[in-house]
């Protein structure tokens, strides 16, 4: 399946664009983009029973959900503060990436486009 | 403490406030909006446990409310320990 014809990213970019509260999943997407290592992203909103679950799984109330190696990092405000400090990079093993940049804004035009596995 | 209605909007007052009495030692400045709101919180409490923790500790402060009556809550902890050197 190709990028543009993945249901999943085409449904985040839409809760994205139509969703103020998914400012804050774009941010950490954009966050994730730029320390360029592959990633998996989950797409919460089709079901209330995946946010609920989720959230009980993790002890952790709010969306989005950074996980490494199955281990919960942090919400959005944590995934921006250790990009801002290189802790992320070093977590996901991409010491190299610039730590100096700002964090992107959430919906950047020149952000790349969404890759997104579906593992629903 | 009387719990607040449901009904009235949140204030950043109102979140200091309760992240104050609900954390020992707190010291926090709130922003907001009434429906998104930005903390920063300064605790002891905060010593020697990681970010999703002290996250964790002012989550706990506004339970169900978060996602509901409180919109967003954008929060950052400082460990004033650290913030002294």
């Amino acid at each position: 399946m190709t990028e543009s014809q993945n249901p999943l990213r085409a449904s985040i970019q839409e809760a994205i664009t139509d969703n103020p509260m998914c400012g804050f999943s774009a941010r950490t997407v954009g966050i994730l983009q730029a320390v360029g290592r592959p990633f998996a992203a989950v797409d919460v909103l089709p079901d209330p029973r995946i946010r609920q679950e989720l959230s009980a799984l993790s002890n952790w109330p709010t969306i989005p959900q950074l996980f490494v190696d199955g281990e919960l990092v942090g919400g959005c405000d944590i995934v921006t503060e250790m990009y801002q400090s290189g802790e992320l990079q070093q977590a996901l093993g991409a010491e190299d990436a610039p730590v100096d940049e700002p964090a992107p804004a959430p919906g950047a035009p020149e952000a790349p486009p969404l890759s997104i596995e579906n593992r629903l | 403490m009387a719990e607040p209605a449901t009904t009235d909007p949140a204030t950043p007052e109102e979140l200091k406030a309760r992240i104050e009495s609900g954390i020992p030692g707190a010291r926090a400045s709130v922003s907001g909006d009434g429906h998104h709101f930005d903390a920063v919180v300064v605790a002891p409490a905060f010593s020697g446990l990681s970010r999703i923790a002290q996250h964790r500790l002012v989550y706990d402060v506004f339970g169900d409310e978060l996602g509901g009556r409180i919109h967003a809550l954008s929060i950052q902890t400082r460990d004033p320990q650290k913030e002294a050197r």
